[in-house]
């Protein structure tokens, strides 16, 4: 592998990513409801800003704008005819970016979900599903993104879809779930779930882990369900800053940068190698995950306790790995369950 | 339950039994069962209005539980809904021709700039499972499509869902419009979507924030009453 996030790797026990994208964008006055991922060609000079704040803050690896860049979404503003140039424009922002700080940061373009459920629960056929992807990771290596990086996943499915439109553009890449139901995603997978989904992949990630989600402890379990499940792959953890409180017409994360600093730590004691935040995650908040990294020694996992006395309760009493969850509703009629 | 037989004549339960079994196959998603015993139950006499409120809204209501319980999960749900859908298919008709009475009205849509619907699918489904009629205005809505079909259809709720921390900020602008053209308290206003919570929900001014689909229909229906209750004591 000759790909930088691969060679960061060889090298270094841990990675920073990035922190926020739609949040530090909505700070630089993007609208609600507007499309992101318009701004590559609107305003690139935001853009650039976004990237330079996480490089800057000391990012190892940052995320393009492009989480919305497929064209189920870009359809929704008229832009489904731009998805490889909106895709090219956000990787080039950045490979500038990367290219300009005198270090290795690694480039990596942002795909985010479809928002639709695919067959047979949904509509999104597997086939589509793919051809969008791939579109997509088509435009951002064009614009020389290092790696690609789905994020914020709920089913399955979709994420063996991206996977294999991946392997269509001979891209290496990364890939993350978001685990904001009761421990699980959406779609009810568990972080077991997810490690033995991903080493049936036949186009292997070159790390996986869980973003987003419902807040910075919530996810820290979820990386040690990782963990003891036995991944083979590094450990990817991109947490948000907390809870969202609305002020004046803005959406506020309320964790604190010393909040992210702690979880930071907790994250590569836990098992994850890549660290990085999500929603509210500003460059006060990485730089301080920053110094931390540096600063702090790589302790022993921590227990379940330590991390909500560190950053606060569960959204949930399981994550459902651990067999403690609630009981299902008892059976009334005669007819034996069906599997 | 290895000796319980697979094959059962569901025209051979009593209707005990029968309503028994229909939560299971709500519960479990099994359509055509739920459509055979809405039938047998319609045929035995029953009216639609209690086929539709002790057969289905009680077998999604267990459904709804599990949900919230986190036991279940959006596919699962997804199918129980589906199969609820093919019961609603054959008793709407009939429920209207038997003038049964309502629950309420919903209109529900994801906020402009947000294309993701799943919650807000699940919360239509939900609704409508428990017996609410429910207007879905699909996805990308503006505060001019939410006016639009609040006036036309003058339902007891609006449903706004966003799943994006950029698109969720726009449900304030809808309920300050309806502030501006004084009609906000003609409406219960709930508001849902992974990235929202309780406080935000009190921040924008509405009247609830639900985290999923169950939670909802728990808070619609106890709304609604609360509604119909100020209405006696205003008027």
């Amino acid at each position: 592998m000759t790909n930088a996030l691969s060679k960061l790797l060889e090298t270094r026990d841990w990675l920073m990513a990035d922190g926020a994208t739609g949040t530090n964008l909505f700070n630089m006055g993007l609208m609600s409801g507007d499309a992101p991922e318009m701004w590559n060609i609107d305003e690139p000079a935001k853009i650039r800003a976004l990237y330079k704040g996480a490089a800057d803050a000391g990012s190892d690896i940052f995320l393009t704008n492009s989480f919305g860049g497929n064209a189920s979404r870009m359809k929704l503003h008229g832009a489904e005819g731009q998805v490889h140039e909106l895709n090219k424009v956000a990787a080039a922002l950045g490979r500038d970016i990367a290219d300009a700080s005198g270090r290795t940061i690694v480039v990596a373009g942002s795909v985010g979900p479809t928002g639709e459920i695919m067959s047979p629960m949904g509509t999104l056929t597997h086939e589509r599903a793919v051809e969008m992807f791939h579109e997509q990771a088509e435009g951002l290596k064009a614009g020389g993104a290092d790696v690609l990086w789905v994020e914020t996943i709920s089913a399955a499915e979709e994420f063996a879809a991206a996977a294999e439109a991946f392997a269509l553009a001979g891209m290496p890449w990364c890939g993350t779930m978001s685990f904001d139901t009761a421990g699980r995603t959406m779609m009810g997978l568990t972080s077991a779930d997810m490690v033995k989904k991903v080493g049936k992949l036949a186009h292997q990630p070159l790390a996986f882990g869980a973003n987003c989600g419902t807040g910075a402890s919530d996810l820290l379990r979820t990386v040690l369900g990782f963990a003891a499940a036995g991944p083979t792959l590094p450990l990817i953890a991109k947490g948000n800053a907390g809870i969202p409180k609305y002020h004046d017409g803005h959406i506020h994360y309320d964790g604190t940068p010393e909040l992210m600093a702690d979880y930071a730590v907790l994250a590569r004691d836990s098992g994850a190698t890549i660290i990085g935040g999500c929603c509210g995650t500003t460059p006060d908040h990485l730089r301080a995950m920053r110094h931390a990294l540096e600063t702090r020694p790589k302790g022993t996992a921590p227990t379940l306790d330590a991390i909500t006395a560190a950053l606060g309760g569960f959204s949930s009493a399981s994550d459902g790995t651990d067999g403690a969850g609630p009981e299902a509703a008892p059976r009334r009629g005669r007819r034996a369950k069906r599997d | 339950m290895s000796d319980q037989d697979d094959e059962i004549i569901l025209s051979e339960l009593s209707d005990e039994d029968l309503v028994a079994q229909m939560y299971d196959d709500l519960y479990d998603g099994m359509k055509e069962e739920i459509e055979e015993g809405v039938n047998i139950l319609i045929a035995r006499g029953w009216t639609p209005y209690r086929v539709l409120t002790e057969a289905l809204v009680g077998g999604m209501t267990i459904v709804g539980h599990d949900f919230r319980d986190g036991i279940l999960f959006v596919p699962e749900v997804l199918l129980a809904a589906n199969a609820m859908k093919g019961g609603m298919f054959i008793l709407k008709p009939l429920l209207i021709a038997t003038g049964a009475p309502r629950v309420g009205k919903m209109v529900i849509g994801t906020v402009k700039g947000d294309i993701h619907d799943i919650g807000k699918n699940l919360v239509g489904m939900m609704m409508e499972g428990a017996g609410f009629e429910v207007i879905d205005l699909g996805i990308n809505n503006s505060v001019e499509s939410y006016m639009g079909a609040l006036e036309s259809e003058q339902p007891d709720i609006l449903g706004m869902s966003a799943l994006l921390t950029t698109t969720m900020p726009y449900m304030k602008v809808v309920i300050d419009t309806l502030v501006e053209k004084g009609v906000r308290d003609d409406y219960i206003v709930l508001v849902g979507g992974a990235p929202l919570n309780e406080e935000f929900g009190r921040a924008i001014g509405a009247d609830a924030y639900c985290r999923d689909a169950a939670v909802a229909v728990e808070t619609a229906k106890t709304l609604v009453a609360r509604k119909h209750n100020q209405g006696a004591v205003h008027a």
